[in-house]
């Protein structure tokens, strides 16, 4: 159930995501910074949220090109999980580890709310927890979260079950493709996502929807 | 080849750096001789109006400062209040209002950035964040084009550095057509014995450079919103600085870091007046003399001349005294964040403030006269006319209620900001747990299992121009009031004073008429002052804006469990209106928006009554006798009681038993010291006896249920069409 959390300059939810880890795994994961070209022996690296280098470039465009992403991307060769959230989806989309592309918001602005997800695919190392077709609370918080993807690949992704979460019931806050909230890569290890599971987890949060998928990832290494 | 420095002193000169002939006779008496260029640029700096204080210092002095929990008061980067166990919340308001109707997306943007500084400089990190923001009516022809601009600049910086933003206000008013105010407000968490300050200590010791480099932008900024607006004002677009929030968020782990290692001596943020600010202000403090050497100030442009690198306003930066057997750690530090460390000059003990460019001295000034002994003003101030009082019966009843209601909760002032806030990350750092929409926003203390801290920040302007002494206390009344709401209790409060041109005695009588009333107010609500800002010349072509002081307080939650929400009302709830029933419609919103009039006097603070009712309704909460707290404001009982209806999804039935007085008065006066609370139904009989016990008026309302609000056979109206007419207006204008 070890866990290791990037850190890069610019990402402002890494410190969220040390937590919910250590709240549900009951062990504090390791950080990585930028620059190093090991990652120690994890089971589960996340990518967490922000504004990595500014976002001055396309989205995650600088963070996919240190040092610490060819060592992400050994890892993730190996089998290793790995979670990107929000900055850390736009990152692994730009890396070549996801397909697609996250646009900037339909309404060209930055949208901070809690949206509803449709478990599309609860058949993953990550959605296990869940129930197919399941719908869940999760907060988004984010300006460029528009996914698209050619129709082709939307196509393949859609066979491979790749598609795992939709924003449901007509909550989609950023105009993306086909209602696409979170994506897995064909071999499914590598998920995704930009709502933000991290922060609704505890009572405090006011729910703990978003626990499953931490859950999920870290137990499905237990078992 | 050199760059140039010296340029010809002119009285032309002299009047475009804002100072008056006086001022600088003063100058000439003080340093014996004519000033370089450099120099009248560096007094321009730091005796205007925004830096210096100097018409407003006098009164200031007048405001209690002093309490048990206050650790640092006003005179440092933000103040620093106890709140337990070692722990200490440190915060401060400071308005970018000049700025940001030049260029409303950067000038907002670097006021968030600002207030963000000033908090991490004295080692806490930024927990929470609100905006009072004010703009001009809705249907003049730049308002659009500001909302949009401002909003996305407070997003754009605090959602990039990572801090929610929990509270604030946006209103709209004619009189802000040509000048917005852009209030920022910031708190931080540190140790109690982990706070930094700007004082240098120490002879020899090296000055240090931290952050980001020095650009040309902002050159004059602090000297800009030391004047009034006429139409020139687009010629002062270049001095508007632009804000990096990714540098700044590297900044803020940088120091933090720093602040570790034990290298920091005293450190202090560049903001209004960059460098020069800075280092005076540092040495000024200290009792000890600076010398800069510029050459060896990171530049991002070329040939830039001493003038220009003293008075650049570019963010993102800082200046330290560092312990200099610490230099090689505390700079690997800055290395690894990407920003620039360079030791740029050193402390002396001969008070005087030197300046180097290419070897040559470009200022020798005595440091201490530039600083904290700069000249301050007696201004000559007028008491302002009061409004006389209005009596409700000679105020016009509605001819329906529900139009009216409706009316209310559309209306540009009262309608859901939510087309706002949605634009701020409001839950990042995940301690949220109020967001906007409710009395006060309140976030979870990071590391202690039940405490939560609560921020709200308000002003009435329509009351304080009424009547600048009442307006004054009861800004202090509703943010102490909204604060108790949430069961929180209010420890201390930062003041950001935004008012026209101080050279008018008609405006300053409004500036110290308001001081009295927040001082009066303070003193009776034990809730200190202890940061803040002024920001005076909120005029264009000689008409000025409402006097708008800000107060945004600060209060302390030991057990959030037990904290109270608008909306978390139950079906079967009784709702108690805790003071007295509503007889005041002078300076109401009802008075506004129905009958299209300002008249009438404010409604009285009576600040001991205020004191007692909240301390009953904190009580209440914190026995857990509540399940819903809404404090009566703008728009008086109805309106707060529509608010809780929305906010809870449900529907209320009210019926006004034994009333005294005229009905519209009773449903839409705007007394003070009021707060409606939803009560368990078997708790209710005893919550009005212990009210009664207790000597604190109140009223038994009625009850929660259903999905309209009614009152008698006055009001009934469908809690969806509410909803309806709250949320509509905002996305509606800015569509």
């Amino acid at each position: 159930m070890k866990s290791a959390v990037v850190q890069l300059p610019g990402l402002n939810r890494d410190r969220d995501m040390v937590d919910a880890l250590t709240k549900i795994s009951g062990h504090a994961p390791v950080t990585v910074w930028q620059t190093q070209t090991e990652i120690p022996d994890v089971d589960l690296i996340v990518i967490p949220g922000g504004f990595s280098y500014g976002d001055y470039l396309r989205c995650g465009a600088i963070a996919a090109r240190m040092p610490v992403m060819d060592a992400i991307r050994r890892k993730a060769e190996q089998g290793v999980k790995v979670l990107g959230v929000c900055n850390g989806f736009q990152i692994l989309v730009e890396a070549g580890l996801l397909p697609g592309a996250l646009m900037r918001n339909t309404s060209l602005r930055f949208v901070c709310k809690e949206v509803l997800l449709e478990v599309v695919n609860a058949d993953t190392a990550f959605t296990r927890t869940y129930t197919e077709r399941e719908v869940i609370r999760c907060p988004v918080a984010h300006h460029d979260g528009n996914y698209f993807v050619d129709e082709e690949t939307f196509k393949s992704m859609e066979d491979n079950r790749q598609i795992v979460f939709r924003y449901a019931a007509g909550t989609n806050p950023n105009g993306s493709l086909s209602d696409i909230a979170g994506v897995i890569n064909a071999r499914g290890n590598v998920l995704g996502m930009m709502p933000h599971p991290e922060n609704l987890i505890e009572a405090a949060h006011g729910g703990t929807d978003g626990r499953g998928i931490f859950a999920s990832a870290l137990d499905a290494v237990a078992a | 080849m050199n760059i140039p420095n010296s340029i010809a002193i002119t009285p032309e000169l002299v009047a475009a750096h804002g100072l008056k002939p006086d001022e600088y006779q003063r100058i000439l008496g003080l340093i014996g001789r004519e000033p370089t260029f450099t120099e009248l640029g560096i007094f321009s700096a730091m005796w205007n109006e925004h830096c210096s204080y100097k018409s407003s210092k006098r009164w200031l002095r007048t405001l209690p400062t002093q309490g048990p929990r206050v650790i640092q008061g006003p005179g440092e980067n933000a103040g620093v209040v106890d709140i337990d166990d070692g722990d200490v919340v440190v915060f401060k308001m400071e308005s970018h209002n000049h700025p940001s109707y030049i260029e409303p997306y950067q000038g907002a943007a670097t006021g968030v950035g600002g207030i963000l500084r000033d908090v991490f400089t004295m080692g806490a990190r930024p927990i929470a964040a609100m905006n009072a923001l004010r703009f001009g009516a809705p249907d003049h022809p730049k308002t659009k084009h500001l909302v949009s601009g401002v909003v996305a600049g407070v997003g754009g910086y605090g959602n990039s550095f990572g801090v929610p933003t929990v509270g604030g206000e946006v209103e709209f008013d004619e009189r802000y057509n040509g000048n917005i105010l852009v209030n920022a407000f910031a708190a931080g968490l540190a140790k109690a014995d982990g706070i930094f300050l700007s004082q240098a200590k120490g002879v020899g010791l090296p000055v240090v450079y931290l952050g980001a480099k020095t650009g040309r932008d902002g050159v004059g900024g602090a000297t800009m919103a030391s004047a009034e607006f006429d139409e020139s004002i687009e010629e002062k677009r270049p001095t508007v600085q632009v804000g990096d929030p990714f540098t700044e968020k590297c900044l803020l782990e940088a120091c933090l870091e720093l602040m570790k290692t034990g290298a920091v001596i005293a450190i202090q943020d560049m903001g209004a007046a960059g460098l020069t600010c800075s280092a005076v202000e540092m040495g000024a403090k200290g009792d000890l003399g600076i010398e800069l050497d510029l050459d060896k100030v990171p530049v991002r442009e070329e040939r830039m001349t001493a003038y220009e690198m003293m008075l650049s306003e570019s963010q993102e930066r800082m200046l330290m005294v560092l312990r200099p057997e610490k230099e090689d750690e505390a700079k690997a530090i800055f290395v690894k964040w990407g920003l620039d460390f360079a030791i740029v000059g050193k402390t002396t003990d001969d008070l005087r403030f030197r300046v180097l460019h290419q070897g040559e001295e470009v200022a020798n000034l005595p440091i201490k006269e530039l600083g904290d002994e700069a000249p301050e003003y007696d201004r000559p101030w007028m008491e302002s006319k009061k409004h006389p009082a209005l009596l409700a019966s000679e105020v016009a009843e509605p001819d329906d209620y529900n139009a009216a209601l409706l009316r209310l909760v559309g209306s540009p002032n009262q309608a859901s900001r939510r087309w706002v806030w949605e634009q701020y990350d409001t839950i990042i750092q995940g301690n949220s747990l109020q967001r906007p929409g409710g009395d006060a926003g309140v976030v979870r203390v990071d590391g202690h299992p039940t405490k939560a801290l609560a921020f709200s920040s308000d002003v009435t302007p329509r009351y304080v121009e009424a009547d600048p002494f009442e307006g004054g206390k009861q800004a202090v009344a509703e943010c102490w009031r909204n604060i108790t709401a949430t069961g929180a209790e209010p420890l201390a409060a930062t003041d950001n004073l935004n008012f026209g041109n101080p050279e008018k005695p008609e405006i300053m009588g409004q500036f110290v008429g308001a001081i009295q009333g927040i001082g009066e107010a303070c003193k009776a609500l034990d809730f200190p002052i202890v940061s803040g800002n002024v920001s005076l010349y909120n005029e264009t072509n000689g008409v000025a804006i409402l006097p708008t002081p800000t107060i945004a307080g600060v209060g302390l939650i030991p057990d959030w469990s037990k904290m109270a929400r608008i909306g978390d009302m139950n079906d079967g709830d009784e709702l108690i209106l805790i003071g007295m029933d509503g007889s005041h419609l002078g300076s109401s919103i009802y008075l506004r928006e129905v009958l299209g009039s300002t008249e009438g006097a404010p409604p009285p603070v009576d600040l001991q009554a205020e004191r007692r009712h909240g301390d009953f309704i904190r009580g209440l909460i914190r026995g857990g006798q509540v399940s819903a707290c809404h404090d009566v404001s703008s728009g008086g009982l109805v309106l707060a009681l529509a608010e809780m209806t929305m906010a809870a999804g449900k529907g209320a039935s009210i019926t006004l038993s034994e009333q005294r007085g005229p009905t519209h008065a009773l449903l839409f006066g705007e007394d003070q010291a009021r707060y409606v609370v939803a009560i368990p139904r078997d708790l209710a009989n005893f919550v009005g006896a212990s009210a009664e016990s207790s000597r604190i008026p109140f009223r038994r309302l009625g009850t929660v249920g259903g999905d309209r609000l009614v009152v008698d056979d006055l009001l009934d109206v469908a809690v969806v069409d509410l909803v309806n007419a709250n949320e509509s207006w905002f996305p509606a204008f800015m569509a």
